[in-house]
């Protein structure tokens, strides 16, 4: 027991928590494009291949021109290209998002494999580090947020952008709207498809910079699958976060602060060293269960401030396709 | 603005909904389009409103002919549509609904547009708290969102589609004043029915449709008859119903209660004989469809009894009161009724009676031709259920009903369909009763409930406030007992 208090101890370290936020970065922009993307109505489930074929386009790129920041663009594209082929099967080819993204994720799954396999344990490319002058010095808060580099800035940036867009302008509004009722916004003279592959494409991009965050500064260089899973936490945080930006980027630093807690856990206890890395997910699921527990919500319609904040309720028209006649 | 349609085609696979309508509305008028189910009206009303593209035809507007390529061009050249099921979106609040689609700078100013709609809605006498989320709006305040939201966007042809269905007495006669101010400042309205009294009511002139075609004009007032002729072709006599001996008890409760929030405290005891027809009243959500479903078995009650033909059935499954030949249909037809994406034949196939373990389809598309024939439902033995009209989808669901009902239950039997198609339930329903089964029904139309019911049970805020001889009793008393309030304390209130 002394041994789980010690690790729980360790969490509240300035160096533990600087190293969450850092390490948040690549399943923070995931996270705000797969939340865009649902909220337009298109369910994008290729994200756990697609993050990974994007990582793979990040770090190639960057180490054979050598230049650090052109493997972000690339990854975009990559991820870019995989949302826009599940868009387009679903508006002109009436498919099913879920088929052809969970198909997409395995494609992109083995692609990342058998293209990158002459990449394994070549030498890291890494974004270089840059503390902001004068707020890095702030006590606490300096070292936790602005002592890191551009991409975790980034991501910061990233989150707040995402929630200005939804919330605070007339095209955030929009596209919550196809995503809840297409023919609604249609009657209204949106063009509801068109946006759908806006921000279909737009989430891709994010998830694709994510996959190159995780690979040029999360953990560097290239190895067999090195995101794998995280594509899916994204799909649950998605949830977690009720498709709201703010409470899906806390979700992303809780996810990444069980990580750490697991990861504090072995030493303390080294006979579980190969159990304790997967907490985090059983943990996910719990934590989704609770934001659907229906008998919970039910009990919280009394304190309505408590509610929307737990509450989760998915975009309605999420997953289907919009056709006019 | 004057409005033209030209030879306006429409078709949707092989059902010409729309087969060269020429239609004009004048500047200023109350335009009613009138017609029953399925006539064509909603589908011209999308093409005029940019929802749908005709395939051929021509739209002028004050002289000018203009191109409607979606319903941003529609909006654009001033012409609004309130559809049937307003277009709003639930989770949403008020003003986010009010602001969405209209043009603007990126950065979306609430407060202003609030001011705006507290503007509007003064105006019009309307009142809503611009942060409440729609969902918890009534289907009229819906529509009332909807007006004030086309006119602010600069609508001068106002087209309503069906907006009675849904809202009540009040919020009706509120959106009648409203129509007429608008008509009076110089607005166009179109207003599409399949209501002879409202269209007669309301407009200074009507277009009748039948089949995709329009089957003929007149200015109003006009005599009734001559547009039931329009959209039948023939008058239709209303017969008296015969009277029936009362039988047996079919349907006994014997003081049940329910758990809180769902029917007041009261504990309600009711005893339906055979041949007998029970109406219920009340405002939408008063606890009429909480009490059908304790009658029908899918709710138990939390105390009292309920006894089906003299049988014990309190807190049984569901299937004993289907056994017992208990049957519910509810409001929605095609969300509890009938399963979306089943043909005819599977639908009669699921309830018939044959256990066998393979399925004899040709046997099944056999008797569903027959059926389709005997009640006269507009579709073939393939047709999807969600593929038929309102007045369609009802008569598939009398056409599953066993032969030896004991207790029928239903919400609305004719609820959105046009007379005739009305008319033929009732016969079907008094039929039933003839043969000895009970009904019971829930409907809002008050003459539906006097005309057809021996009691009439009022409910309001989940208890019976009234029970009335449905012989003995008019309009006037029910519509206060609906509102809550006796014929003796109005009396009480007045002196």
């Amino acid at each position: 027991m002394s041994g789980f208090f010690t690790a729980f101890l360790e969490m509240f370290d300035t160096a533990t928590i600087s190293s969450i936020v850092a390490g948040a970065s690549a399943l923070m922009f995931a996270t705000m494009g797969e939340t865009i993307s649902e909220k337009a109505g298109v369910i994008n489930l290729s994200v756990d291949g697609s993050m990974m074929l994007a990582a793979l386009a990040g770090f190639v790129i960057a180490f054979e021109t050598d230049v650090v920041w052109l493997g972000f663009p690339a990854a975009a594209a990559v991820g870019m290209a995989v949302a826009l082929l599940i868009a387009f099967s679903n508006i002109k080819l009436g498919l099913n998002q879920i088929a052809v993204g969970f198909v997409l994720f395995a494609l992109s799954t083995e692609l990342s494999r058998f293209l990158g396999n002459s990449y394994v344990g070549r030498p890291p490319v890494g974004v270089p580090a840059w503390d902001i002058p004068g707020l890095s010095s702030i006590p606490f808060f300096g070292p936790v947020l602005f002592d890191h580099n551009l991409v975790v800035y980034l991501s910061y940036l990233t989150v707040i952008a995402t929630y200005l867009l939804m919330y605070r302008t007339r095209k955030g509004l929009e596209m919550q709207g196809i995503g809840e009722r297409p023919e609604a916004a249609h009657a209204r003279g949106i063009p509801v498809n068109k946006l759908r592959y806006f921000y279909t494409a737009l989430g891709g991009a994010l998830i694709g910079i994510g996959g190159a965050a995780f690979s040029l500064d999360v953990k560097l260089g290239w190895s067999d699958r090195p995101t794998r899973n995280l594509g899916w936490i994204v799909l649950a945080i998605v949830i977690f976060g009720g498709w709201h930006p703010l409470r899906a980027a806390i979700g992303v630093l809780l996810f990444g602060a069980l990580q750490a807690f697991a990861i504090n856990l072995i030493p303390e206890f080294p006979s579980l060293s190969q159990v304790l890395p997967s907490i985090p997910f059983p943990a996910m699921i719990l934590a989704l269960v609770v934001v659907n527990w229906k008998a919970l919500l039910k009990w919280l319609d009394r304190y309505p401030f408590l509610r929307a904040i737990l509450r989760s309720d998915p975009p309605t028209a999420i997953g289907t396709a919009f056709e006019v006649d | 603005m004057s409005l033209e349609l030209r030879e306006i085609h429409k078709h949707f696979g092989p059902v010409r909904a729309n087969d060269g309508i020429t239609l004009t509305v004048e500047t200023g008028t109350l335009h009613g389009l009138l017609g029953e189910n399925g006539a064509g009206k909603s589908t011209l009303m999308k093409v005029l409103s940019g929802f749908h593209s005709a395939d051929s035809g021509e739209i002028v507007l004050d002289g000018k002919q203009i191109k409607l390529a979606s319903p941003h061009d529609a909006i654009a050249a001033g012409i609004g549509m309130l559809h049937q099921d307003p277009l709003v979106f639930l989770p949403f609040s008020v003003i986010d609904n009010f602001v969405l689609g209209s043009p603007g700078a990126w950065r979306l100013d609430r407060r202003a547009a609030e001011i705006e709609l507290n503007e509007l809605c003064e105006r019009y006498g309307f009142n809503f708290d611009a942060h409440t989320p729609v969902r918890l709006l009534t289907v009229g305040e819906r529509q009332q969102l909807e007006i004030v939201r086309l006119l602010w966007l600069g609508a001068r042809v106002l087209i309503l589609d069906e907006p009675t269905t849904g809202i009540s007495a009040d919020q009706r006669s509120k959106l009648f004043a409203t129509l007429k101010a608008l008509a009076a400042e110089g607005m166009s309205v179109i207003f599409v029915s399949h209501k002879l009294e409202e269209v007669a009511d309301l407009c200074q002139r009507v277009t009748v449709m039948t089949r995709g075609k329009v089957v003929g004009e007149a200015e109003l007032p006009t005599p009734p008859e001559r547009l039931v002729e329009m959209m039948f072709g023939q008058v239709i006599e209303i017969q008296d119903r015969s009277d029936v001996g009362l039988g047996v008890s079919h349907l006994e409760l014997d003081s049940i209660q329910t758990a809180s929030g769902l029917l007041s405290e009261e504990p309600i005891s009711l005893d339906v004989k055979s041949g007998e027809v029970i109406g219920i009243a009340g405002m939408e959500g008063s606890g009429q469809d909480t009490f059908l479903r304790l009658c029908c078995g899918m709710r138990a009650p939390m105390k009292g009894t309920v006894a089906i033909t003299g049988d014990d059935l309190t807190g049984k499954h569901y299937r004993e009161f289907l056994n017992a030949n208990v049957k519910y249909l509810p409001a929605g037809r095609l969300e509890e009724g009938l399963i979306e994406g089943l043909t005819i034949t599977e639908h009669f196939v699921l309830t018939g009676q044959d256990t066998s373990f393979i399925i004899d389809w040709g046997a099944a598309r056999k008797r569903a031709k027959e059926l389709i024939d005997d009640y006269g439902i507009k579709g073939t033995e393939n047709s999807t259920a969600e593929s038929l009209s309102g007045g369609n989808q009802q008569r598939l669901l009398l056409a599953m009903l066993s032969e030896d009902l004991k207790v029928l239950l239903m919400e609305h039997p004719t609820r959105g369909l046009d007379i005739e198609s009305a008319d033929w339930v009732w016969e079907q329903l008094l039929a039933r009763r003839q043969e000895g089964t009970a009904i019971v029904f829930a409907s809002a139309d008050l003459d539906e409930l006097l005309r057809y019911s021996d009691r009439i049970l009022v409910f309001f805020s989940g208890r019976i406030i009234g029970e009335l001889d449905a012989a003995a009793t008019n309009v006037d008393e029910i519509g206060l007992l609906i509102g809550g309030r006796s014929l003796g304390a109005e009396a009480a209130a007045s002196s």
